[in-house]
Parts: structure tokens; sequence; C-alpha cells
């Protein structure tokens, strides 16, 4: 009994203690550290206007549609896709009909949009949704597929366009970490800023 | 499968084995209670400040019992602080956006799952917890419970190394020191090294983004985004240093925020496995037998390898279902991952996390191929001591070594024993109750759920990929790992209880039901004596005994899980190649 007492003492102290060390200390520390070194991103990357309005994060995806923008991939965050607030993957299963069907249609309307012959096989992450529903990037060989459509919707030229996809693309960290990635919304604000 | 994809294969092994002696070395500084540390100078003064006020005398140590009795109680405590706080979240401070009491279920389930280590989230964080409970109710847990498992280990590795004695450590001084020295710098360095990838730190209230170009759906337009805020980087590094996995946002670390760059996944990647691969290194240190820390180490890191190869080679095959509508296959499967990280480094991820009893995932488990998603099933199923939890880890692979200690022993017919300890009965017993515990709970509850209308209401699949979700969440839960086949639905609008509530046990059960035999093994250790290495002693060193280790390993999942995997991934594996739907 006695011992119960004592030891129940401890844990009582030591949660309180560790609750203001480790929640506390260590977390004010971490921001005071970080919006000295790193303020822009510590603050989430955000890309302001020239009026200085947040158009957005680079590091977050947005939905684009019209002919004259990069698509980005499909998303399953929110209702409507791309909400910043609800990341989410579609968690459909490799025998799913529900993600045939979504598959099935992306695949016909990727495929009309683009000018693509009727057998011609499409990137992946163009006809599926990303883990997070607001993965920034698309694969360059789906950017590629894309330059056409784009170019003539705003009376570019495909080079103009290519190569503001080269510029706009993510490259492996240290050139061999993880894939290349074209990041949509900062190559659709490279083409408005343009035109 | 790119060939850059086999060099950050490489470049990830070589890595870690070069850190591994580093860690180990300083967790034998902090684990020893006069172990001097180069921090020393700044943390000593604290660290005797705290155990004045707790009334902890640094030199008095526990036996078994007394090691277990503390610890239990300190669990306790910490259950009933959550649960507290989650139920009064309406009532306390830091709530801006007037989020509601949880319900007693969700708040129990939560509470356990921070607890043990586990952070499976019946919730989603933005929209179910208030500031002060992600902050405080939850994030202690992250430090507590890695500490707490990291504890037991070192409790273990004394009951191996000391003889004729009584006495496993402090638990109190375990605690503290292990967060004070190990937990906190590591991840104050991390945190910091998150934020200049571009992970969020801040206090801010969430920012609305006005969209480049607005969208029209169904005649309701949206044009604005709403991008959260607040300090996740703090939290995400000790959710990977700690092996917790609870993610600051629902997905995770596949969310752009909490894992930006390819930099930072692989860091991130490394820092899940660092201190339980130390401290293989610290027990054949504490032991004085080097070769056999490596040893451990050597058949960990084979069935690591051996899962991420299936994993990876499953994934970049892709869904020959989906390819048939017309999606590039050389691409391999992308549902439900993202393209910065690519198939390898989502494999990688998944069986790292896995492996390690993390439960962050940088991409949807649940959207893998059959084959795919069944490597991490079947790494949390083997009882997640291929590198491990911090501690879990290492205290449920040492139940294996003593198993293949018995199991050679037997061969040869002498009486097995274990760096100079005679194994009897009575460890052998305890051991194998740790393991039968953890099977019944996941076959038991998974076969509870799945033949009830509570279980099948939570799917988000049918067929065969339904009832691997389920087994997923009682294997998730039971393992302490807390990744999901996230479609499942946990909390349902209806109220039921059901999930939450046998969640809750099961991950109670894997806690401290393996942790009690475990420290009896260690508490009946300690006091036997050393005989001196004969010409007949099993060597626990060598690739002899690092294969004896895998071959125990797997021969015990196996026996106790492949009729379970059959129905599940192995026959959706079979469906797929058909091209059957459900």
């Amino acid at each position: 009994m006695k011992t119960l007492l004592t030891e129940t003492r401890r844990a009582l102290v030591s949660t309180l203690i560790l609750a203001v060390v480790c929640c506390g200390l260590y977390p004010l520390a971490v921001t005071g550290i970080s919006q000295l070194a790193f303020k822009d991103k510590a603050n989430g990357s955000l890309i302001t206007d020239k009026d200085g309005i947040v158009r957005g994060s680079t590091l977050l995806g947005q939905n684009f549609s019209g002919d004259g923008y990069f698509h980005p991939r499909p998303s399953a965050a929110g209702a409507n896709g791309y909400d910043a607030s609800a990341s989410s993957g579609s968690n459909l299963g490799p025998t799913s009909q529900k993600l045939a069907d979504q598959i099935k249609e992306r695949v016909a309307s990727y495929r009309a949009e683009n000018d693509l012959a009727a057998d011609q096989a499409v990137p992946a992450d163009a006809v599926t949704a990303s883990g997070s529903g607001l993965d920034p990037h698309i694969s360059p060989a789906n950017a590629l597929l894309q330059v056409e459509r784009v170019a003539r919707a705003r009376k570019l030229s495909p080079d103009q366009v290519k190569s503001l996809v080269t510029a706009n693309t993510d490259e492996e960290d240290l050139g061999l970490l993880g894939d290349d990635g074209v990041n949509v919304l900062k190559l659709n604000l490279a083409l408005d800023s343009i035109q | 499968m790119h060939s850059t994809d086999w060099l950050q294969f490489a470049l990830f092994l070589g890595l870690l084995a070069l850190i591994t002696k580093p860690i180990g070395l300083y967790l034998t500084q902090v684990l020893d209670p006069q172990g001097r540390t180069w921090l020393d100078p700044l943390i000593r003064p604290f660290e005797n400040l705290t155990y004045r006020l707790m009334g902890v005398s640094p030199g008095k140590e526990h036996d078994w019992k007394g090691y277990t009795f503390a610890m239990l109680v300190f669990s306790i405590v910490g259950i009933v602080f959550t649960y507290a706080i989650l139920r009064l979240q309406h009532l306390l401070p830091l709530n801006p956006q007037g989020l509601s009491a949880l319900s007693p279920a969700l708040a129990f389930n939560t509470a356990v799952s921070f607890t043990t280590n586990t952070n499976w989230q019946s919730y989603a964080g933005e929209s179910t917890m208030s500031y002060l409970s992600q902050m405080v109710a939850l994030t202690i847990h992250n430090f507590t419970s890695a500490a707490v498992g990291i504890g037991i280990a070192a409790a273990l590795v004394r009951g191996i190394a000391r003889h004729s004695a009584t006495t496993l450590g402090s638990f109190w001084v375990d605690l503290i020191r292990t967060t004070y020295y190990l937990l906190l710098p590591l991840s104050l360095v991390f945190a910091v090294f998150l934020v200049s990838q571009g992970v969020i730190q801040n206090f801010k209230p969430s920012t609305t983004a006005t969209l480049v170009e607005p969208q029209t759906i169904e005649n309701v337009t949206t044009d604005t985004q709403t991008i959260v805020q607040g300090p996740m980087a703090s939290q995400v590094a000790i959710k990977m240093l700690g092996t917790n996995g609870g993610g600051y946002t629902n997905a995770n670390a596949a969310q752009p925020f909490e894992n930006p760059t390819p930099l930072s996944n692989f860091i991130q990647m490394l820092s899940i496995f660092a201190i339980g691969s130390g401290l293989t290194w610290y027990l054949g240190k504490a032991t004085g037998n080097q070769a056999h820390g490596w040893a451990v180490w050597s058949a960990m890191m084979l069935l690591f390898v051996a899962g991420t190869v299936v994993c990876w080679c499953a994934e970049a095959k892709g869904n020959p279902i989906h390819q048939s509508l017309g999606v590039l296959a050389s691409n391999g499967n992308m549902e439900g991952k993202e393209v910065r990280f690519g198939i390898f480094n989502s494999s990688l991820f998944a069986v790292v996390t896995t492996s390690a009893s993390c439960g962050a995932v940088n991409s949807m488990h649940d959207s893998f191929t059959a084959l795919g998603g069944m490597v991490p099933l079947f790494m949390i199923e083997l009882g997640e001591v291929v590198v491990g939890g911090v501690g879990a880890g290492l205290y449920g692979m040492l139940v294996f070594v003593i198993l293949a200690v018995f199991i050679a022993g037997l061969m040869v017919g002498r009486t097995p024993e274990y760096l100079g300890k005679r194994i009897q009965a009575f460890e052998v017993k305890m051991a194998m109750l740790s393991l039968l515990v953890l099977t019944a709970s996941i076959l038991g509850f998974t076969a509870w759920a799945i033949a009830s209308d509570w279980g099948l209401a939570g799917l988000n699949n049918s067929g065969p990929h339904g009832f691997s979700e389920v087994l997923y969440a009682f294997s998730s839960a039971t393992g302490n790992n807390g990744s999901a086949f996230a479609g499942l639905t946990a909390t349902p609008a209806s109220g039921d209880v059901h999930y939450n509530t046998t969640l809750g046990l099961a991950m109670l059960i894997g806690r401290f039901l393996m942790i009690i035999p475990i420290m009896a093994i260690a508490g009946s250790l300690v006091i036997k004596k050393v005989s001196p290495p004969s010409s007949g002693t099993f060597p626990v060193s060598g690739p002899t005994f690092t294969l004896l280790l895998i071959g125990t390993v797997l021969l015990i999942g196996a026996l106790n899980f492949l009729p379970a995997l059959a129905l599940g991934p192995v026959v959706e594996h079979f469906l797929t190649l058909n091209g059957s739907l459900f």
C-alpha cells in the first residue's frame, strides 16, 4: 500500500514535469529557432502575389481544370479534392470496383483532353489519387503530354512551355533520392506571369 | 525499378550500419545511471531537480516486480491524464474552434493508443483535437511511451548481463534519463532540420489562400484553400524517433507539410530505425559480446531487406486490372502514393514503419497491391522484431533469441544456455506466453469482428480486401504499430463503440501482457549464475545463430498467421490476376 502511494505520487509528479518540458519548453524552443532560421518555411512556404494576397503554398497542390493550365493528379482530399484541411488518400484497394471505374473514366478524359490515341497508355500518376490528396507534383512524362494542349490554349510555342516545365521540375535530392516531379502550382503561376 | 533505387537502398542500409555504433555507445552512457554524457553540464542539474521533486533517490534500484509495478502505475496515470483532458476538452483552454469533448469510447481508445506507443488514430486530428489535446494530452506520450519501451529493454538486458543479482535498474531513472538525454536533444536537432526542408512550425491560426483558378463542381464554386498551421515539426520529429507514428494531419507523412522532400523522407526513415538499431549495439556492449549484438542486428536486416524487396517488386509491377484499363504498366501502382517519393521510397517507408512499430505512413497501405500490402501486414505480425519499436523491438527479439537457443539445445540434446545462463522451463514458458497472447489477440478479435455486423459496418472495401482491413487493424493495434488499412472506419457516425473498445483492449494486451512475462524472464535471469562456456555451448554469434534466429521468427510468424493471410492478401492476389472486382 505504501509502495502504491509512493509510486503513484512519483507518476503524477513526473507526468506533470514531463508535460511542461516535452509539451511546453520543447515545442517553444523548436519554434523559436525555426522562426529565426527558416521563417518562410516554418510558416508554410506561402506564395504571395504582388497585391500581397496568399495564393497557396509551394508544397501543397491546387486543382486546375482549364485547358490553359497543367492539371494536377486526381485528389481524394475533401469532397471536391485538394482540400488542404482534410488530407486523405482514397484508401481503395486493388480489387475495388469503385477505383477501377474511376480509373477508367480518368483515362478516357485524359486521352480526350490531350489528343491521345485511344490505345495509348497514360502515366499512372495522371489517373491515380495521391496519398495525401495534396500532391504538388506530377511526373515529367505526365507534364510533357499536356504541353501541346496548354501551348495551344495560350497561343505559345510548345518549346516555350516545355522550358517552363523544366524550370519548375523539382529534381531528385542530392541527385539520388526520390523521383523527379513537376510542381504544378509553380508551373501554372509561371505561365500566368508571362501572359 | 530504376537503378538509382538500388543505390538509395544501399545508402540507407550503409548509413544505418554506420550510425548503429555511435547511437549504441550513447545509449550505454544514458542507460547507466552513473554514465557520463557530453550533455551532463547542461542537463544534470535539471535531472537532479526532477528526482528531488519526484522523491526518487537515483541510486535505489527496482527488482523485476518493482520495476514492472512502477511502469504500470506510470502508464495508468498517463491513460487517466489523457482520458480526462480529451473528455473535458470543451471546458479547457486552447480550443479556438470550440471542438466538443470526445465520446468515452474514442477517448479510451485514444488515451490507450498513445500510452502504449501505438498511436492508432480513430479520428481526424484537424477536426477532432483542440490545440491543448494535441500538444499536451497526446504529445507527452510520444516521449514517455518511447522512454518506457527503452527502459524495459534496458531492464531485460541488465537481467541478461548481470548475474547473481536481484535488481534491474530504476524505472524512474531510466524514464527521466532517456527523455532528457536521448529523446529531447535528438528531437530538437531533428525538428529544426525538418523545418529547413519545409515542415511548418508556428502557433498561427490556419491561412486562407485564394485559389489561382477557382473550381466549380456541380454549381458549387471553391475559390479558397485552407492551409493548416501549427507546431508540426516538433511533433513529427519525436513521432519518428520514438516510433510513435501519430500524424499531425490525417494523411500523416504523405501530407507535404509533414514530409516535404525526398531528403526529409530519407532522414525520417533513418530516424525510425536509429534508436532500435543502436539498442542492438547496446545489447552487445552490455553483455560483453559485441558479436552477439551484430548477429541480432544482421538477422533483423536480412528480414528487412527480404520484406522490402518483395513489397517493392509488387508495387513496381503494379495492378494488372488498372493496366488493362490503359494505365502505363512501367509506372507501377501509384494509387495512394506521392510523386516525389515514387514506388521505391513508398515501399521502403511502408516496410520500415511496420518493421519498426512506428506506424507513420508516407503512402496509403490500403491501396497497395495485394502482395505489396501483405508485406507491411506480415512485418507487424512477426512481432515487430525487425529493429522494432524503440525498446519493444529489442525485448521482442530477445524472446525469439531465447526460443532459438532453446530449439538449438533440443536439437543437440543439451541444456540450452544463453550467454552463460541456463534457459529453463520458466523462461521458455514465459517466452511462449508473450507470443501466444499476441496471436490470440490478433486472430481472436479479427474473427469476432469479421463475424459481426459492427465489424462489417466499418469496411471501406469489400471482398477479401475488407477482411484484410480488419486483420490489419487488429494486427496493428496488438503490435502497437498504429498504421492502418485506413479505409476502415473505427468511429462510425452511428456511435457504435465496438471497434474503439476492442482495438483499445488489443493495444493494452499487446503492450502490457507482453511486457509482464518479459520482465519475469529478466527477473529470473538476473539471479542466475554464469557458467563458463564449454565445447557444448551454442554460440550466439555468427551466421549459424543468425540463420537460426531468422528461422525461429519466420516459423512462429508463419505458423500463426499464414492461414489468415491466405484468406486476405493471398487470395486477393490471385483474384487480381483474374480481373475480379468487388
